[in-house]
Protein backbone atom coordinates (compact mmCIF):
# COMPACT_ATOMS: atom_id res chain seq x y z
CA UNK A 1 0.00 0.00 0.00
CA UNK A 2 1.54 3.09 -0.99
CA UNK A 3 1.20 6.52 0.79
CA UNK A 4 0.79 8.69 -2.12
CA UNK A 5 1.25 8.12 -5.80
CA UNK A 6 1.22 9.76 -9.20
CA UNK A 7 -0.83 7.89 -11.70
CA UNK A 8 0.29 9.11 -15.59
CA UNK A 9 -0.17 12.84 -14.22
CA UNK A 10 0.70 16.06 -16.56
CA UNK A 11 1.03 19.44 -15.40
CA UNK A 12 0.45 22.41 -17.64
CA UNK A 13 1.41 25.88 -17.29
CA UNK A 14 -0.42 27.56 -19.88
CA UNK A 15 0.59 26.12 -22.88
CA UNK A 16 4.07 24.74 -22.05
CA UNK A 17 3.95 21.54 -20.26
CA UNK A 18 5.89 20.83 -17.18
CA UNK A 19 5.27 17.51 -15.81
CA UNK A 20 4.13 14.97 -18.74
CA UNK A 21 3.51 11.22 -18.26
CA UNK A 22 4.89 10.73 -14.45
CA UNK A 23 4.01 7.71 -12.37
CA UNK A 24 5.40 7.18 -9.02
CA UNK A 25 3.91 5.97 -5.53
CA UNK A 26 5.84 6.36 -2.22
CA UNK A 27 6.23 3.06 0.04
CA UNK A 28 6.11 3.61 3.55
CA UNK A 29 9.47 4.21 5.36
CA UNK A 30 11.38 5.07 2.02
CA UNK A 31 13.85 7.93 1.15
CA UNK A 32 12.84 8.89 -2.06
CA UNK A 33 15.20 12.21 -4.10
CA UNK A 34 13.77 13.75 -7.03
CA UNK A 35 16.72 14.50 -8.87
CA UNK A 36 16.66 16.56 -11.96
CA UNK A 37 18.35 19.80 -12.86
CA UNK A 38 16.80 23.14 -12.94
CA UNK A 39 13.60 23.90 -14.94
CA UNK A 40 12.94 20.22 -14.57
CA UNK A 41 9.75 19.99 -12.76
CA UNK A 42 10.88 19.26 -9.81
CA UNK A 43 8.97 21.36 -7.47
CA UNK A 44 6.16 21.11 -9.91
CA UNK A 45 6.33 17.44 -9.20
CA UNK A 46 5.75 17.61 -5.35
CA UNK A 47 3.13 20.57 -5.71
CA UNK A 48 1.22 18.71 -7.69
CA UNK A 49 1.38 15.68 -5.44
CA UNK A 50 0.22 17.52 -2.26
CA UNK A 51 -2.74 19.80 -4.42
CA UNK A 52 -0.99 22.67 -4.79
CA UNK A 53 -0.66 23.15 -8.76
CA UNK A 54 -4.01 21.02 -10.58
CA UNK A 55 -2.83 18.32 -12.72
CA UNK A 56 -3.90 18.44 -15.98
CA UNK A 57 -4.44 14.76 -16.60
CA UNK A 58 -3.76 11.95 -14.62
CA UNK A 59 -4.79 11.32 -10.79
CA UNK A 60 -3.13 11.65 -8.06
CA UNK A 61 -3.96 9.47 -5.06
CA UNK A 62 -3.54 9.38 -0.92
CA UNK A 63 -3.72 6.53 1.31
CA UNK A 64 -6.69 7.14 3.90
CA UNK A 65 -6.14 9.50 6.28
CA UNK A 66 -2.19 10.23 5.41
CA UNK A 67 -0.37 12.45 7.69
CA UNK A 68 1.45 14.89 6.00
CA UNK A 69 3.99 16.87 6.99
CA UNK A 70 5.81 19.50 4.62
CA UNK A 71 8.83 21.99 4.54
CA UNK A 72 8.68 24.35 1.67
CA UNK A 73 11.80 25.67 -0.34
CA UNK A 74 11.76 28.59 1.89
CA UNK A 75 9.22 30.34 4.15
CA UNK A 76 9.20 34.52 3.69
CA UNK A 77 7.75 35.56 6.39
CA UNK A 78 6.76 39.34 6.08
CA UNK A 79 7.84 41.51 9.11
CA UNK A 80 4.76 42.97 8.94
CA UNK A 81 3.32 39.83 10.95
CA UNK A 82 4.62 39.31 14.44
CA UNK A 83 5.14 35.77 15.16
CA UNK A 84 7.52 33.64 17.09
CA UNK A 85 8.50 30.20 16.86
CA UNK A 86 6.43 28.38 19.40
CA UNK A 87 3.23 30.08 17.96
CA UNK A 88 4.25 29.27 14.31
CA UNK A 89 4.06 25.38 15.23
CA UNK A 90 1.02 25.54 17.02
CA UNK A 91 -0.34 26.62 12.62
CA UNK A 92 -2.22 25.15 11.08
CA UNK A 93 -3.02 23.06 14.30
CA UNK A 94 -3.05 23.86 18.02
CA UNK A 95 0.05 21.77 19.62
CA UNK A 96 0.70 21.75 23.06
CA UNK A 97 3.72 22.95 24.74
CA UNK A 98 5.60 20.04 25.50
CA UNK A 99 4.65 18.18 22.02
CA UNK A 100 6.34 21.97 20.96
CA UNK A 101 9.29 21.58 22.65
CA UNK A 102 10.23 18.32 21.81
CA UNK A 103 9.81 19.18 18.57
CA UNK A 104 12.44 22.27 18.69
CA UNK A 105 14.56 19.41 20.67
CA UNK A 106 14.54 17.52 17.74
CA UNK A 107 15.47 19.30 15.82
CA UNK A 108 18.07 21.12 17.44
CA UNK A 109 16.35 25.01 18.61
CA UNK A 110 15.82 24.18 22.27
CA UNK A 111 14.98 27.09 23.91
CA UNK A 112 14.26 29.41 20.28
CA UNK A 113 10.66 29.44 21.09
CA UNK A 114 10.16 32.70 22.18
CA UNK A 115 12.05 33.68 18.80
CA UNK A 116 10.75 36.12 16.00
CA UNK A 117 10.43 33.77 12.85
CA UNK A 118 11.78 36.84 11.07
CA UNK A 119 14.72 36.51 13.33
CA UNK A 120 16.15 33.16 12.28
CA UNK A 121 18.74 32.63 10.12
CA UNK A 122 18.36 30.29 6.87
CA UNK A 123 19.43 27.39 8.78
CA UNK A 124 17.25 28.19 11.88
CA UNK A 125 13.93 28.60 9.41
CA UNK A 126 14.90 25.42 7.82
CA UNK A 127 14.79 23.39 11.10
CA UNK A 128 12.21 25.34 12.76
CA UNK A 129 9.62 24.73 9.31
CA UNK A 130 11.29 20.33 9.98
CA UNK A 131 9.81 20.96 13.17
CA UNK A 132 6.54 22.27 12.48
CA UNK A 133 6.30 19.21 9.97
CA UNK A 134 7.03 16.86 12.69
CA UNK A 135 3.93 17.91 14.84
CA UNK A 136 1.74 16.46 12.82
CA UNK A 137 3.34 13.08 13.23
CA UNK A 138 3.83 12.51 9.25
CA UNK A 139 3.80 9.50 7.71
CA UNK A 140 5.21 11.41 4.56
CA UNK A 141 7.58 14.15 5.02
CA UNK A 142 7.97 16.00 1.96
CA UNK A 143 11.01 18.76 1.14
CA UNK A 144 11.65 20.71 -1.18
CA UNK A 145 15.49 21.35 -1.65
CA UNK A 146 15.29 22.07 1.96
CA UNK A 147 18.98 22.92 2.42
CA UNK A 148 18.45 25.91 -0.23
CA UNK A 149 20.62 28.50 1.31
CA UNK A 150 22.53 26.60 3.51
CA UNK A 151 26.33 26.18 3.88
CA UNK A 152 27.86 22.87 3.45
CA UNK A 153 28.11 22.06 7.36
CA UNK A 154 24.63 22.93 7.81
CA UNK A 155 23.49 20.95 4.63
CA UNK A 156 24.98 18.20 5.62
CA UNK A 157 23.15 18.25 9.55
CA UNK A 158 20.42 18.89 7.70
CA UNK A 159 20.08 15.35 6.26
CA UNK A 160 21.69 13.61 9.05
CA UNK A 161 18.95 14.43 10.83
CA UNK A 162 15.83 13.79 8.38
CA UNK A 163 17.62 10.46 8.42
CA UNK A 164 17.26 10.42 11.81
CA UNK A 165 13.52 11.50 12.06
CA UNK A 166 13.10 8.47 9.90
CA UNK A 167 15.08 6.12 11.90
CA UNK A 168 12.92 7.74 15.10
CA UNK A 169 9.84 7.84 13.36
CA UNK A 170 9.51 5.45 10.54
CA UNK A 171 8.52 8.46 8.54
CA UNK A 172 8.59 7.98 4.84
CA UNK A 173 10.72 11.06 3.05
CA UNK A 174 10.20 12.57 -0.32
CA UNK A 175 12.34 15.22 -1.13
CA UNK A 176 13.66 17.16 -4.21
CA UNK A 177 17.32 18.00 -4.56
CA UNK A 178 19.65 19.07 -7.55
CA UNK A 179 22.59 17.78 -4.63
CA UNK A 180 24.05 14.70 -6.43
CA UNK A 181 26.50 14.14 -3.74
CA UNK A 182 23.85 14.38 -1.20
CA UNK A 183 20.95 12.14 -2.72
CA UNK A 184 23.76 9.40 -3.56
CA UNK A 185 24.47 8.93 -0.29
CA UNK A 186 20.79 9.04 1.28
CA UNK A 187 18.39 7.51 -0.69
CA UNK A 188 16.95 4.36 -1.22
CA UNK A 189 15.33 5.41 -4.53
CA UNK A 190 16.50 8.07 -6.64
CA UNK A 191 13.82 9.44 -9.43
CA UNK A 192 15.69 11.30 -12.26
CA UNK A 193 13.45 13.73 -13.90
CA UNK A 194 13.31 16.40 -16.81
CA UNK A 195 9.69 16.69 -17.43
CA UNK A 196 9.10 13.30 -17.42
CA UNK A 197 10.43 10.20 -15.31
CA UNK A 198 14.51 9.91 -16.98
CA UNK A 199 15.23 6.90 -14.75
CA UNK A 200 14.62 5.30 -11.38
CA UNK A 201 16.28 3.25 -9.21
CA UNK A 202 18.73 3.05 -6.07
CA UNK A 203 21.46 5.53 -6.08
CA UNK A 204 23.86 3.14 -7.64
CA UNK A 205 21.46 1.82 -10.79
CA UNK A 206 20.77 5.68 -11.80
CA UNK A 207 24.23 7.00 -11.16
CA UNK A 208 25.07 4.13 -14.15
CA UNK A 209 22.17 4.86 -16.56
CA UNK A 210 22.83 6.42 -19.51
CA UNK A 211 19.75 8.58 -19.31
CA UNK A 212 21.15 10.13 -15.91
CA UNK A 213 24.75 10.23 -17.75
CA UNK A 214 23.20 12.45 -19.97
CA UNK A 215 21.55 14.25 -17.74
CA UNK A 216 24.24 15.08 -15.52
CA UNK A 217 27.59 14.45 -17.77
CA UNK A 218 29.90 11.61 -17.16
CA UNK A 219 32.61 11.55 -14.86
CA UNK A 220 32.66 15.06 -13.17
CA UNK A 221 30.27 15.50 -10.11
CA UNK A 222 28.94 18.54 -8.57
CA UNK A 223 27.72 21.93 -10.15
CA UNK A 224 29.45 22.48 -13.09
CA UNK A 225 27.98 19.24 -14.61
CA UNK A 226 24.71 20.14 -13.24
CA UNK A 227 24.96 23.36 -15.41
CA UNK A 228 25.95 21.91 -18.35
CA UNK A 229 23.77 19.15 -19.47
CA UNK A 230 21.11 21.69 -21.56
CA UNK A 231 23.75 23.04 -23.92
CA UNK A 232 25.73 19.80 -24.34
CA UNK A 233 22.76 17.40 -24.96
CA UNK A 234 19.20 18.10 -26.74
CA UNK A 235 17.34 15.46 -24.19
CA UNK A 236 13.44 15.76 -25.18
CA UNK A 237 11.99 18.63 -23.74
CA UNK A 238 15.44 20.61 -22.34
CA UNK A 239 14.97 23.52 -25.05
CA UNK A 240 11.65 24.38 -23.52
CA UNK A 241 12.76 24.13 -19.81
CA UNK A 242 14.17 27.77 -19.71
CA UNK A 243 11.02 29.27 -20.89
CA UNK A 244 8.75 26.72 -18.20
CA UNK A 245 10.86 27.79 -15.57
CA UNK A 246 8.61 29.54 -12.78
CA UNK A 247 10.89 29.75 -9.96
CA UNK A 248 12.18 33.32 -10.05
CA UNK A 249 15.24 32.28 -8.42
CA UNK A 250 16.13 29.67 -10.68
CA UNK A 251 15.63 31.61 -13.50
CA UNK A 252 18.29 33.77 -11.90
CA UNK A 253 20.94 30.88 -12.02
CA UNK A 254 19.76 29.45 -15.53
CA UNK A 255 20.15 33.11 -17.18
CA UNK A 256 23.68 33.84 -15.07
CA UNK A 257 24.72 30.25 -16.35
CA UNK A 258 24.12 30.75 -19.83
CA UNK A 259 25.98 34.19 -19.81
CA UNK A 260 29.05 32.39 -18.36
CA UNK A 261 29.05 29.91 -21.51
CA UNK A 262 28.23 32.72 -23.78
CA UNK B 1 -28.63 56.42 27.91
CA UNK B 2 -28.56 55.55 24.43
CA UNK B 3 -31.01 58.94 23.71
CA UNK B 4 -27.42 60.70 24.13
CA UNK B 5 -26.02 60.87 20.65
CA UNK B 6 -22.39 61.13 22.14
CA UNK B 7 -23.02 57.78 23.60
CA UNK B 8 -24.23 56.78 20.47
CA UNK B 9 -21.44 57.74 18.38
CA UNK B 10 -18.92 56.31 20.73
CA UNK B 11 -20.88 53.21 21.01
CA UNK B 12 -20.47 53.13 17.19
CA UNK B 13 -16.87 53.91 17.58
CA UNK B 14 -15.77 51.17 19.80
CA UNK B 15 -18.17 48.79 18.02
CA UNK B 16 -16.28 48.91 14.88
CA UNK B 17 -13.32 48.64 16.15
CA UNK B 18 -13.92 44.98 17.30
CA UNK B 19 -14.05 43.90 13.14
CA UNK B 20 -11.58 46.53 11.70
CA UNK B 21 -8.82 45.74 14.55
CA UNK B 22 -8.80 41.98 13.38
CA UNK B 23 -9.80 42.39 10.04
CA UNK B 24 -7.04 45.52 9.76
CA UNK B 25 -4.23 43.10 10.93
CA UNK B 26 -5.01 41.17 8.06
CA UNK B 27 -5.41 44.11 5.74
CA UNK B 28 -1.25 45.00 7.01
CA UNK B 29 -0.09 41.31 6.91
CA UNK B 30 -1.35 40.20 3.24
CA UNK B 31 -0.63 44.38 1.77
CA UNK B 32 -4.04 44.67 1.00
CA UNK B 33 -3.99 48.45 1.68
CA UNK B 34 -5.06 49.53 -1.64
CA UNK B 35 -7.46 46.80 -1.95
CA UNK B 36 -9.33 48.39 0.77
CA UNK B 37 -9.47 51.79 -0.60
CA UNK B 38 -10.79 50.46 -3.66
CA UNK B 39 -13.31 48.37 -1.95
CA UNK B 40 -14.32 51.36 0.20
CA UNK B 41 -14.14 53.84 -2.16
CA UNK B 42 -16.91 51.52 -3.92
CA UNK B 43 -19.17 52.62 -1.24
CA UNK B 44 -20.09 56.07 -3.01
CA UNK B 45 -21.06 54.04 -6.06
CA UNK B 46 -23.24 51.53 -3.62
CA UNK B 47 -24.95 54.92 -2.25
CA UNK B 48 -26.32 55.70 -5.49
CA UNK B 49 -27.51 52.20 -6.66
CA UNK B 50 -29.62 52.71 -3.12
CA UNK B 51 -31.09 56.14 -3.91
CA UNK B 52 -31.84 54.58 -7.31
CA UNK B 53 -33.68 51.55 -6.26
CA UNK B 54 -34.55 52.77 -3.20
CA UNK B 55 -32.76 50.08 -1.18
CA UNK B 56 -31.59 51.09 2.29
CA UNK B 57 -28.23 52.98 2.05
CA UNK B 58 -26.23 50.15 3.96
CA UNK B 59 -27.87 47.12 1.41
CA UNK B 60 -26.69 49.33 -1.41
CA UNK B 61 -23.08 49.59 -0.51
CA UNK B 62 -22.89 46.20 0.85
CA UNK B 63 -23.52 45.18 -2.68
CA UNK B 64 -21.47 47.28 -4.54
CA UNK B 65 -18.75 46.60 -1.94
CA UNK B 66 -19.09 43.19 -2.40
CA UNK B 67 -18.74 43.29 -6.03
CA UNK B 68 -15.82 45.46 -5.80
CA UNK B 69 -13.69 43.30 -3.68
CA UNK B 70 -14.62 39.95 -5.74
CA UNK B 71 -13.88 41.64 -9.03
CA UNK B 72 -10.34 42.43 -7.32
CA UNK B 73 -9.61 39.52 -5.60
CA UNK B 74 -10.29 37.75 -8.47
CA UNK B 75 -7.84 39.78 -10.98
CA UNK B 76 -5.34 39.67 -8.32
CA UNK B 77 -5.64 35.57 -8.20
CA UNK B 78 -5.26 35.83 -12.11
CA UNK B 79 -2.05 37.91 -11.99
CA UNK B 80 -2.86 41.47 -12.66
CA UNK B 81 -0.27 44.26 -12.05
CA UNK B 82 -2.25 45.01 -8.77
CA UNK B 83 -0.82 48.52 -8.16
CA UNK B 84 -2.15 49.97 -11.23
CA UNK B 85 -5.14 48.16 -11.16
CA UNK B 86 -6.13 48.85 -8.32
CA UNK B 87 -5.27 52.26 -9.27
CA UNK B 88 -7.68 52.45 -12.08
CA UNK B 89 -10.36 50.31 -10.10
CA UNK B 90 -10.67 52.39 -6.75
CA UNK B 91 -10.05 56.03 -8.30
CA UNK B 92 -12.79 55.08 -11.10
CA UNK B 93 -15.51 53.77 -8.34
CA UNK B 94 -15.39 56.63 -6.31
CA UNK B 95 -15.75 58.77 -9.53
CA UNK B 96 -18.37 56.93 -10.89
CA UNK B 97 -20.31 57.06 -7.46
CA UNK B 98 -19.70 60.91 -6.90
CA UNK B 99 -20.76 61.44 -10.84
CA UNK B 100 -24.16 58.99 -10.26
CA UNK B 101 -24.76 60.46 -6.62
CA UNK B 102 -25.21 64.17 -8.14
CA UNK B 103 -28.27 62.81 -9.99
CA UNK B 104 -29.93 62.55 -7.07
CA UNK B 105 -30.49 66.53 -6.14
CA UNK B 106 -31.34 66.16 -2.40
CA UNK B 107 -28.12 64.45 -2.28
CA UNK B 108 -25.60 66.83 -2.84
CA UNK B 109 -25.70 68.74 0.08
CA UNK B 110 -25.27 65.57 2.63
CA UNK B 111 -22.62 64.36 0.11
CA UNK B 112 -19.98 65.25 2.52
CA UNK B 113 -21.44 62.65 5.16
CA UNK B 114 -20.68 59.84 3.06
CA UNK B 115 -17.40 60.78 2.56
CA UNK B 116 -16.16 61.52 5.92
CA UNK B 117 -18.91 59.91 7.94
CA UNK B 118 -21.26 61.41 10.23
CA UNK B 119 -20.66 59.75 13.23
CA UNK B 120 -22.78 62.37 15.82
CA UNK B 121 -26.01 61.74 13.25
CA UNK B 122 -25.86 57.73 14.57
CA UNK B 123 -29.35 56.64 15.11
CA UNK B 124 -30.47 53.52 17.32
CA UNK B 125 -30.64 51.71 14.31
CA UNK B 126 -27.42 52.73 12.70
CA UNK B 127 -25.82 51.31 16.18
CA UNK B 128 -27.67 48.52 15.84
CA UNK B 129 -26.04 47.73 12.39
CA UNK B 130 -22.54 48.37 13.34
CA UNK B 131 -22.35 46.39 16.41
CA UNK B 132 -24.43 43.34 14.40
CA UNK B 133 -22.51 43.96 11.46
CA UNK B 134 -18.86 43.98 13.73
CA UNK B 135 -19.86 41.52 15.52
CA UNK B 136 -20.59 39.17 12.58
CA UNK B 137 -16.87 40.10 10.94
CA UNK B 138 -15.35 39.47 14.12
CA UNK B 139 -16.67 35.97 14.74
CA UNK B 140 -16.06 35.19 11.54
CA UNK B 141 -12.69 35.97 11.65
CA UNK B 142 -12.08 34.40 14.77
CA UNK B 143 -13.92 31.07 13.82
CA UNK B 144 -11.55 31.15 10.47
CA UNK B 145 -8.62 31.93 12.48
CA UNK B 146 -5.91 29.58 12.52
CA UNK B 147 -6.86 28.72 8.80
CA UNK B 148 -6.48 32.54 7.96
CA UNK B 149 -3.01 32.60 9.62
CA UNK B 150 -2.37 29.80 7.81
CA UNK B 151 -3.32 30.63 4.17
CA UNK B 152 -1.67 33.85 5.34
CA UNK B 153 1.83 32.86 6.31
CA UNK B 154 1.99 30.45 3.08
CA UNK B 155 -0.68 29.20 0.57
CA UNK B 156 1.80 26.35 0.22
CA UNK B 157 1.76 25.51 3.70
CA UNK B 158 -2.67 25.74 3.99
CA UNK B 159 -2.63 23.80 0.67
CA UNK B 160 -0.53 20.92 2.05
CA UNK B 161 -2.42 20.82 5.15
CA UNK B 162 -6.01 20.38 3.22
CA UNK B 163 -6.96 24.49 3.92
CA UNK B 164 -8.01 25.65 0.54
CA UNK B 165 -6.12 29.70 0.36
CA UNK B 166 -8.90 30.89 -1.86
CA UNK B 167 -11.54 30.02 0.26
CA UNK B 168 -9.76 31.97 2.96
CA UNK B 169 -8.97 35.00 0.96
CA UNK B 170 -12.88 35.02 0.19
CA UNK B 171 -14.00 35.11 3.69
CA UNK B 172 -11.73 38.32 4.02
CA UNK B 173 -13.11 39.56 0.91
CA UNK B 174 -16.77 39.59 2.45
CA UNK B 175 -15.53 40.83 6.01
CA UNK B 176 -14.45 43.55 4.30
CA UNK B 177 -17.27 44.46 2.47
CA UNK B 178 -19.33 44.34 5.05
CA UNK B 179 -17.26 46.83 7.45
CA UNK B 180 -17.25 48.70 4.47
CA UNK B 181 -21.04 48.40 4.35
CA UNK B 182 -21.68 49.19 8.53
CA UNK B 183 -18.61 52.02 8.77
CA UNK B 184 -19.65 54.38 6.03
CA UNK B 185 -21.75 56.18 8.26
CA UNK B 186 -19.08 56.26 10.81
CA UNK B 187 -16.05 57.26 9.22
CA UNK B 188 -17.20 57.50 5.41
CA UNK B 189 -15.92 56.41 2.20
CA UNK B 190 -12.20 58.19 2.24
CA UNK B 191 -11.21 56.64 5.68
CA UNK B 192 -12.57 53.68 6.16
CA UNK B 193 -9.28 51.97 5.06
CA UNK B 194 -7.50 54.27 7.51
CA UNK B 195 -9.45 52.87 10.09
CA UNK B 196 -7.80 49.41 8.86
CA UNK B 197 -4.51 49.80 8.58
CA UNK B 198 -3.37 52.75 10.92
CA UNK B 199 -4.45 51.07 14.09
CA UNK B 200 -2.99 47.67 12.80
CA UNK B 201 0.44 49.38 11.46
CA UNK B 202 0.55 50.84 15.21
CA UNK B 203 0.02 47.63 16.79
CA UNK B 204 2.68 45.86 15.02
CA UNK B 205 5.77 47.05 17.32
CA UNK B 206 3.80 46.37 20.10
CA UNK B 207 2.99 42.90 20.09
CA UNK B 208 4.64 39.34 19.58
CA UNK B 209 1.85 37.53 18.46
CA UNK B 210 -0.80 37.60 15.59
CA UNK B 211 -3.39 37.58 18.47
CA UNK B 212 -1.92 40.20 20.49
CA UNK B 213 -1.65 42.67 16.96
CA UNK B 214 -5.24 42.21 16.89
CA UNK B 215 -5.95 42.93 19.92
CA UNK B 216 -3.78 46.07 19.99
CA UNK B 217 -4.95 47.25 17.10
CA UNK B 218 -8.99 46.90 18.18
CA UNK B 219 -8.00 48.75 21.60
CA UNK B 220 -6.07 51.24 19.58
CA UNK B 221 -8.97 51.67 17.32
CA UNK B 222 -11.54 51.92 20.18
CA UNK B 223 -9.46 54.80 21.80
CA UNK B 224 -8.55 56.78 18.35
CA UNK B 225 -12.58 56.85 18.20
CA UNK B 226 -12.88 58.28 21.64
CA UNK B 227 -10.32 60.90 21.02
CA UNK B 228 -11.21 61.95 17.90
CA UNK B 229 -14.85 62.47 18.81
CA UNK B 230 -13.80 64.19 21.57
CA UNK B 231 -11.54 66.40 19.49
CA UNK B 232 -14.71 66.77 17.03
CA UNK B 233 -16.72 67.75 20.38
CA UNK B 234 -14.41 70.52 21.55
CA UNK B 235 -13.16 71.89 18.17
CA UNK B 236 -15.90 71.20 16.07
CA UNK B 237 -14.26 68.95 13.46
CA UNK B 238 -15.26 67.07 10.96
CA UNK B 239 -15.90 63.84 13.79
CA UNK B 240 -14.79 60.84 10.87
CA UNK B 241 -11.52 62.94 10.23
CA UNK B 242 -10.85 63.71 13.98
CA UNK B 243 -10.96 59.75 14.58
CA UNK B 244 -8.33 58.87 11.83
CA UNK B 245 -6.08 61.83 13.07
CA UNK B 246 -6.11 60.45 16.41
CA UNK B 247 -5.27 57.31 15.35
CA UNK B 248 -2.46 58.29 13.11
CA UNK B 249 -1.19 60.33 16.54
CA UNK B 250 -1.49 56.94 18.56
CA UNK B 251 0.58 55.23 15.35
CA UNK B 252 3.28 57.99 15.80
CA UNK B 253 3.52 57.55 19.65
CA UNK B 254 4.01 53.80 19.09
CA UNK B 255 6.42 54.12 16.54
CA UNK B 256 8.82 56.03 18.62
CA UNK B 257 8.23 54.21 21.21
CA UNK B 258 9.29 50.63 19.45
CA UNK B 259 12.31 53.22 18.13
CA UNK B 260 13.46 53.82 21.85
CA UNK B 261 13.11 50.40 23.18
CA UNK B 262 14.21 48.84 19.49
Amino acid sequence: MSLIAADHICVRYGETEVLHDVTLSIAPGEIVTILGPNGSGKSTLLRALLGIVPVAEGRVTRADGLRLGYVPQRLHIDRSMPLTVRRFLSLPVRVADAAAETALDRVGMTGFGARQMTDLSGGQMQRALLARALLANPQLLVLDEPTQGLDQPGEAGFYRLIEAVRQDTGAAVLMVSHDLHVVMAASDRVICLNGHICCEGTPRVVSSAPEYRALFGLGTQGALALYQHDHDHDHDHARDHHARDHHAHDRHDHDRHEHDHA
Amino acid sequence: MLDDFLVRAGLAGVGLSLATGPLGAFVVWRRMAYFGDATAHAAILGVALALATDLPIVAGTLVVALAMAVTVATLAARGWAMDTTLGVLAHSALAFGLVAVSFFPGVRTDLSAYLFGDILAVSRADLMLVWGGALAVAALIAWRWQRLLTATLSEDLAHAAGIRPQRERMVLVLALAVVVAVSLKVVGALLIAALLIIPAAAARGLARNPEAMALMATLIGAAAAMAGLALSLWQDTPAGPSIIVAAAVLFAASASLGRMRG
